[in-house]
This record gives C-alpha cells, sequence and structure tokens, in this order.
C-alpha cells in the first residue's frame, strides 16, 4: 500500500544530512512551510545550501535557520524584505554566501531540474552583471545567457491539501514555488493543513502529482510568519 | 548639475498619463511603488487584466481592513483581492507569461534610464549593500510593451535620463516609453523623442534637466 503521509515532522525530517541542499518554498511568508523549517532547526542539519526566494523575516522560519548558521549558501532572488535582518547582518560580516538568481531564472531552473534538462538559454539578465561569465549564444538575432538546472535533495513546501498519494492542492499565492520544488527535489517534504480521502480532490484540480512527493504530515493551523514577527517571536521558543 | 526644477505634473497625473496609453483588454504588471498608482486610472470602457508573478492574474485592489489574507499578496508582499475570473498558478507559469511574451505592459520605476533605453533600477551597485533582483530582469527581457515612471531627476539634482546607465544595468535597450514628472519621452533609433512636455515648460528647459540628448 502506498501512504506517504507521517505522523511528525520529525519523521517527516529525519534523514535531511549535513551539506544538503534544500528547496524551501514561499514567497515572503505566503507558501513559507513553518513548522518544517523549526523542526530543521531541532533536527540539527548544518552547512546546507537552501534555494528559496527571499531569506525570512524576523526570527522564525527560514530567517531563524540562518540565525543558527545552518545555512552555507543561499540560492535566491530578493534576500531583504520588511522585517528582514538575519540574512543582511550576516552577508555584510561575510559569514554566509549569496547566488543572486532573477526571480524567473530562479523558477525555470528549478523546473529545468525537476523536468530532466540540464540547462536552458534565457534572454533575462543578458547585458547586465548577473550573466557575467555566463555563455551566450543567439538565435534568431537575440542574444540569450545559459542557466544551469537546480536539483536539490530536499524541498519542504507547504499545501493546502493532501491526500496520501501525495497529491497536492495549494492556496492562492502561497503556492507560487510549491509545486516546481517538489519536482526538482529527489525527496520533497509537504506540510498541509488538511488530510483527505484518496478521489476527494478532482483529479482535474490536483496541482501536483503525487508521484512528486515523498512524504506528508499534517500541520492543522500553520503559524504566521507576520504575526510571529509582530509579536517579536523568536524560535526555538 | 540642474538648476532649480519647474514644477511638473504630479505622480496621479504621471499614473494617468500611463494609463491612458495602456490599450483595452491588455494584460499589465504594474512594478512596486508609483507603478502601482496606474491601476487608480484606467481610463472608461477598458478593461486591464492585471499579472502579478506571485501568482496571480487578475489582481483586484487592496482588501478591506480586516479581510486581508497573508496568502493573497502581491509581488511586494501586500494584501490583494482576487477578481472574479482570476486564477493562481506556479512560478514557473508566471515567468513563463513574462518571459514567453504573454503579457503586454509592464510598468516599472527607474534609478536611471538611458537615450537607447537601458534601464538601471535594481542596484545603485554601491559596495556593501545586498543585492536583490526580485523579477525586474525577467519582466523587461519579456514583456513587449515597458513603460518607466520616474521622477525625471533625483531628489538630489542628478539627472535619471542620461546618455549612458552609470548604475547596474536591469535590461539592454529594454525601455519604451518615459513618463517624467516633467515630459514623456519616446526611445527611438534616434533617441528621445518629446512626445509631450508638462504645462509652462519649454523644450530648452528640458533638455537643460536632461543629460541625454531629446529632440522633438
Amino acid at each position: 500500500m502506498i501512504n506517504k503521509i507521517v505522523t511528525n515532522v520529525e519523521e517527516a525530517l529525519q534523514d535531511i544530512f549535513d551539506g544538503a541542499t534544500i528547496m524551501i518554498s514561499g514567497f515572503g511568508e505566503a507558501g513559507s512551510p513553518i513548522e518544517l523549517i523549526h523542526a530543521l532547526i531541532d533536527q540539527g542539519a548544518k552547512d546546507l545550501t537552501i534555494v528559496s526566494n527571499n531569506t525570512g523575516s524576523g526570527e522564525v522560519g527560514l530567517a531563524a535557520l540562518i540565525a543558527h548558521k545552518r545555512v552555507k549558501k543561499m540560492i535566491c532572488s530578493f534576500p531583504r524584505t520588511a522585517n528582514s535582518t538575519v540574512f543582511p547582518e550576516l552577508y555584510k560580516k561575510g559569514e554566509i554566501e549569496l547566488e543572486l538568481v532573477p526571480q524567473g531564472t530562479l523558477a525555470e531552473r528549478i523546473r529545468a531540474g525537476g523536468a530532466g534538462i540540464p540547462a536552458f538559454f534565457t534572454p533575462t539578465s543578458v547585458g547586465t552583471p548577473l550573466a557575467e561569465g555566463k555563455e551566450t549564444r543567439v538565435f534568431d538575432e537575440i542574444t540569450y545567457v545559459m542557466e544551469n538546472a537546480i536539483k536539490a535533495d530536499f524541498a519542504l513546501v507547504k499545501a493546502l491539501k493532501a491526500d496520501r498519494y501525495g497529491n497536492l492542492v495549494y492556496n492562492k499565492t502561497a503556492r507560487n514555488f510549491g509545486p516546481i520544488m517538489c519536482t526538482a527535489a529527489k525527496t520533497a517534504i509537504v506540510q498541509a493543513e488538511q488530510i483527505v480521502e484518496l478521489g476527494d480532490i478532482d483529479p482535474e484540480c490536483v496541482v501536483t502529482p503525487g508521484i512528486f512527493v515523498k512524504r506528508v504530515v499534517k500541520i492543522t493551523n500553520p503559524a504566521q510568519e507576520s504575526k510571529l514577527v509582530a509579536e517579536n517571536r523568536r524560535y526555538p521558543w | 548639475m540642474v538648476n532649480e526644477l519647474k514644477e511638473g505634473w504630479d505622480v496621479n497625473q504621471m499614473a494617468q498619463k500611463v494609463a491612458l496609453d495602456i490599450p483595452d483588454g491588455s494584460y499589465v504588471n504594474l512594478g512596486i511603488g508609483i507603478p502601482e498608482k496606474v491601476a487608480a486610472f484606467v481610463p472608461e470602457g477598458r478593461e486591464f487584466i492585471y499579472h502579478t508573478e506571485n501568482g496571480l492574474l487578475g489582481m483586484g485592489p487592496v482588501p478591506a481592513k480586516g479581510q486581508e489574507d497573508p496568502e493573497l499578496i502581491n509581488a511586494g508582499k501586500k494584501a490583494v483581492t482576487a477578481i472574479p475570473g482570476a486564477c493562481y498558478f506556479h512560478h514557473a507559469d508566471s515567468f513563463t507569461m513574462i518571459r514567453g511574451k504573454h503579457i503586454d505592459v509592464c510598468v516599472l520605476g527607474a534609478l536611471q534610464v538611458a537615450e537607447n533605453g537601458d534601464l538601471a533600477n535594481w542596484s545603485t551597485g554601491e559596495p556593501g549593500a545586498i543585492p536583490a533582483v526580485g523579477g525586474a530582469m525577467d519582466l523587461v527581457a519579456g514583456v513587449k510593451t515597458i513603460y518607466v515612471i520616474t521622477k525625471h531627476i533625483t531628489k538630489t539634482g542628478e539627472a535619471k535620463i542620461v546618455k549612458n546607465c552609470s548604475y547596474p544595468l536591469t535590461g539592454k535597450a529594454v525601455v519604451n516609453r518615459i513618463y517624467t514628472d516633467l515630459a514623456i519621452l519616446d526611445v527611438t533609433e534616434k533617441g528621445l523623442k518629446v512626445i509631450e512636455l508638462a504645462p509652462g515648460l519649454s523644450f530648452e528647459y528640458l533638455q537643460s534637466v536632461t543629460e541625454a540628448h531629446i529632440f522633438q
């Protein structure tokens, strides 16, 4: 029997190892799997490379993971956001690496990673500092820059609904990077607010087919990052 | 470099000028900040569909106080609403819309625009500053028409409409039209053509506050 539902976050994250590359869904707080990130802090893996659009806010979620010096390198498009202080401080001290990637290139590198495409040519960033040193080619008189796919050992993703096959549905703009990250990671680990029976999600409305998902853990009332930040909360509590 | 600046259009008037130039039925992406004001001036009888690159087509206005949903936000991470007929999608699809030339118009702010249409709007290149680019480079590379809305000069009096950008570029030769508080300028093969001057301003005055060469 296939059952991707695991009982708790510890079981979900048990095999994350030092030096792993981990994709973390979310655009700001929308779609950020905050309970899985907190469990990763407890789990203890370090020297991580994190692929995520931002670097978190306050001292909870992704920002807390960075504050605990677990992250060696960030691959992201926008490392500073409102209430984002942890990453900027470490970056200025030279204690964390940054690979800055245009947002659409980041998305496509992840998509390509999941689709078995090792690299692709894009018009984005041509003629800018972010294309320096990269191979370029001309197609139909337009210059494109080559970008490599990104693959990950793990993805931590937040969804709204999941079934035991791992089929997923997301919530509004919290979908963002979740579906492509599930495809690009060897082990995609999902926190879902609801676990539903097989067949409860209309097959026409499945957003992430279960084949891309390894484990699902139920988190009924996920914390809201901005609320925790407003309350000056810090993880571990 | 600039003498005392004469008064031109205010920000709302600039946003209204932009809105008037967007055709009915356009798919539009508005940058964060001043570009967002364009949405308040949609001319009567026209319908625009707003795209926000974090995964929503059919973005509606800001919700009423107390109705904000932290999982329904725009690219500036502010709470928004979704209109009837809206749809959500993941990031690779969102940038397929952008890079694949499906979005008609993008309105962006600028640090500098050069006379050949080069745009710098993501970094001043200051040493030690934390670089952050977001979706700006994808938008200028992929959207069919790029409008820039910006003050004509900086708060400290430096030209923003320049011969060559000194800041790191967002894209090369990507801007189609510039809306400032003093004028509307088209980027052409011959340089910047003045389409409209704010009331009471002369062409000579505009040239005196513009580093780039302009013509009428």
